[in-house]
């Protein structure tokens, strides 16, 4: 079927569609401080955000077919030109971001008209698709530097959407000021790493930096530093433990559609970055022998998954507790990266996936929400579950699945990163994931709880559903985690082959 | 207050011709020295925050008014990316310039056309943000009156 | 001793720079020097970026005199990868006459200033916005009115609660 599909797009498309996944939203964001009113922006969004789907599914076809795909820009041959280098590992991540891109655009439209003012709509959809832009651009390409300013390019925009929040509530300007100066000093430290490794290698295109390390020795303390930079750096960006101080306010006080289309994919593109940073550019014996990462990774990673699902437990705001449950879950992507096997890489990837689907799902219906009964505390969220069923049932299937249920995506990648921890040796990691599930029941448990068995606070919440354009696209994630939860061949196979792409760098330039 | 300031005034109306000519130096040098679309910009945008602080923002929102300005920063990214695509059109890779027009092999027409529109794209992308930025921050009413510094 | 830290003064320098700007960064409750504070950090990774750039005895990247002719012609880089960007003499590989310092940690800076005045742009817009809706720049303010408010908002909750 993906073929017909592919077959049916015009040939410059498909020889050309790794520049267009990044150049399309680029240039209609350009278009959109043109268009006459925000719902015409808002359309174009969808367009923007449906031809990368395209290009992603072509480029996945492409990848399958030869390994490797590398478009050199401007004809100019890496390492010295820019080259977008699509393997095993970017696809997964494209496709991600694409297929949230493209849900999240047909969904935003209720929310953005109900809380930005109508003369911000045209620029806010530009900034989105700027955005959308930027994270797909760090996806996408092969080149360090280049990295660093696709990466910058996501990050500027994210502030600007996420102070947008500030007309409803005052406190996203601080929050979106805080989320300035870390990710800005994380970004500064990624390009100070880089600009270590540029001084030890020469060069920028990342294979032939992995190329040229292998070569350097082992305690070259300009290497150690450019990596040492670029983990903060990018851990900063990904919220990795210690360093996650931004996110929690930034999800809570930005908009809605904001909030959704950042928790599914902002985090993720930097987990993707350090992924590749880790495993292509350093080789992993390097990563995992040399310096020993697991050692601080690991410990990490389960120190976020306890503190901050704790934290989480004693939120009072729906939205708040689920950003520090995003911090928690970057634990467990964390954990099975840290262990620098195959399988736990893996693993991690797979949670990374159905994270992104169930939290996509859990903040579309919490925008649902607002849009309805303006309110995110958990006792507005009281006795929902009669007044908005078909919200609230996707509300509990992806909090189930964020939980661990059996049967749902969240159960499948638990057990998965269970078992690679078991084969690791690391039986400390497996008490502390079981344990971090238990405190999702908690924290989960006091929402269902509020919504499907207690009586509504006041009289207002009479039968009042989510409109159709959030419903559908809420809808397609839930189901996608329940097909996940039971039927996971396909996308372990998506996974492993991106683990595997992550591993050897096939050196073909 | 404009009433005041006469050599000021004087100064920044010669100056002004003169540093947009010396943009526009620094514009079409690029292909071959120091310089270019970057630098070029903000010297254009520069000349006109010159005469709004010199003549006051609501004069200079006469002359380019914002609305202009945050559509140059677009059309300077549509023409960078159309020349992309243009190439792409014609049959090459995103930005390769030696499509850009029909030439025998080894010829430079199509290198110096497409530096030409990139840097171009880049001027006017460059100077409509920098003075939306200076619109955005100037046009917003000062909490201290000039008067009571 | 004295040579040691005199071959390296552009390196004292970056770290000068990156511990003052860091320093403002955490220490400052004022959000306008935080930021400034930041620019300075900013700034001292590209100076440390323009010093890598540096040859020894090499000129400004600029082509002129005998190398200016001929330019135009297309070279094939490709053809060595292996010489790019670390230090060896340019002048041989690329059959020029004078020695010229790396141009590529330039091109990457401009880039990076660009990226740190849009950070700067959006940074010094959101601190008017606060200032606009909280009447302080002091973050240490800020924040204490945002825990007066949220207790206000839980002390609400709780007389709904239980009324």
């Amino acid at each position: 079927m993906l073929e017909t599909i592919i077959s049916a797009l015009p040939d410059m498309m498909v020889a050309n569609a790794a520049p267009l996944l990044v150049v399309v939203p680029l240039m209609l964001a350009g278009i959109c401080v043109f268009v006459p009113n925000g719902r015409a922006a808002w359309v174009l969004t969808i367009l923007g955000s449906i031809i990368s789907l395209l290009c992603a599914l072509t480029l996945l076809l492409q990848v399958g077919a030869q390994g490797v795909v590398s478009y050199h820009l401007g004809g100019f041959a890496p390492p010295l030109g820019i080259e977008f280098r699509v393997d095993g590992l970017n696809i997964l991540f494209l496709l991600l971001v694409t297929c949230i891109g493209v849900l999240a655009a047909i969904f935003s439209w209720p929310t953005v008209e109900a809380e930005i003012r109508a003369e911000k709509h045209r620029l806010f959809y530009a900034a989105h698709l700027i955005c959308f832009t930027g994270l797909s651009g760090v996806a996408i390409t092969g080149d360090a530097f280049n990295l660093f300013v696709f990466l910058e390019i996501s990050s500027i925009s994210t502030y600007v959407l996420v102070a947008l929040g500030g007309t409803r509530d005052r406190r996203a300007f601080p929050a979106a000021f805080n989320y300035l100066m870390m990710g800005t000093i994380g970004a500064t430290f990624f390009v100070i790493g880089v600009g270590f490794l540029y001084a030890a290698t020469g060069t920028l295109n990342m294979v032939d930096m992995a190329e040229r390390l292998a070569l350097i020795d082992a305690d070259n303390r300009a290497v150690v530093a450019g990596f040492a930079f670029i983990v903060v750096g990018l851990g900063v960006k990904a919220a990795m433990w210690p360093l996650h101080q931004w996110l929690p306010n930034a999800y809570a006080y930005a908009p809605s559609f904001v909030t959704m289309f950042l928790s599914a994919t902002a985090t993720k593109v930097a987990i993707y970055a350090l992924v590749r940073f880790g495993f292509t550019v350093f080789a992993p014996e390097y990563t995992f022998e040399a310096l020993n990462v697991a050692l601080i990774f690991g410990p990490l990673a389960m120190i976020a998954m306890l503190a901050c699902s704790f934290q989480a437990v004693f939120q009072t705001d729906v939205r708040r507790m689920l950003a520090y449950s995003s911090v928690a879950q970057v634990g467990y992507m964390l954990l099975g990266i840290a262990i620098g096997t195959s399988a736990g890489l893996s693993a991690g990837l797979f949670h990374l996936v159905n994270h992104a689907l169930m939290k996509g799902a859990l903040f579309m219906a919490v925008a649902g929400v607002v849009l309805t009964y303006q309110g995110t505390r958990i006792t507005d969220f009281a006795g929902l579950g009669r007044a908005a069923p078909l919200t609230m049932t996707a509300f509990a299937i992806a909090g189930l699945s964020l939980i661990g249920m059996p049967l749902t995506a969240g159960f499948q990648s638990k057990w998965y990163l269970l078992q690679a921890m078991l084969d690791a040796g690391w039986g400390i990691a497996a008490v502390v994931i079981v344990a971090s599930s238990f405190l999702a029941v908690i924290y989960m448990g006091r929402v269902l709880q509020a919504v499907f068995f207690q009586a509504p606070v006041n009289p207002r919440k009479q039968r009042r559903e989510a409109p159709l354009l959030l419903l559908v696209p809420l809808w397609i994630l839930t189901l996608a985690t329940l097909y996940i939860g039971v039927q996971a061949d396909w996308i372990i196979d998506l996974v492993q082959a991106a683990a595997q792409a992550s591993f050897v760098p096939e050196g073909v330039l | 207050m404009t009433s005041h300031h006469v050599i000021l005034r004087v100064v920044s109306k010669l100056l002004m011709p003169v540093i947009v000519v010396y943009a526009f130096y620094v514009q079409f040098h690029g292909d071959y020295g120091p310089g270019g679309g970057f630098q070029a910009g903000v010297i254009l945008a520069v000349s006109v925050i010159l005469f709004a602080l010199v003549f006051g923002v609501p004069e200079a929102l006469r002359a380019v008014p914002a609305r202009f300005a945050a559509s140059l920063a677009a059309i300077g990214l549509l023409l960078y990316a159309g020349v992309g695509i243009w190439a792409m059109l014609n049959g090459g890779n995103y930005l390769d310039y030696d499509f850009l027009v029909e030439e025998a092999p080894g010829g430079h027409a199509g290198q110096h056309l497409g530096i030409l529109l990139i840097e171009l794209g880049v001027l006017f992308t460059v100077s409509g943000s920098m003075l939306t930025i200076f619109y955005a921050f100037a046009g917003r009413v000062a909490e201290i009156r000039d008067e009571d510094w | 001793m004295v040579q040691f830290i005199l071959e390296r003064a552009n390196y004292w320098a970056i770290i000068g720079l990156m511990m003052v700007g860091l320093y403002i960064t955490f220490q400052s409750a004022n959000m306008i020097k935080r930021l400034v504070g930041l620019s300075i950090f900013q700034t001292s990774v590209f100076l440390f970026y323009i010093t890598l750039g540096k040859v020894a005895g090499g000129s400004a990247p600029i082509l002129f005199g005998r190398d200016a002719k001929g330019h135009g012609a297309k070279v094939d880089h490709s053809a060595d990868p292996g010489t790019h960007g670390t230090e060896v003499a340019h002048a041989e590989t690329h059959g020029l006459i004078e020695i010229y310092s790396n141009p590529l940690p330039h091109v990457l800076i401009l880039t990076a200033i660009v990226v740190g005045v849009a950070t700067l742009a959006v940074g010094l817009a959101l601190v008017v916005r606060i200032r606009e809706s909280y009447g302080s720049i002091e973050s240490d303010e800020v924040r204490r009115m945002d825990i007066g408010v949220a207790d206000a908002q839980d002390a609400d909750a709780l007389v709904e609660a239980t009324s």
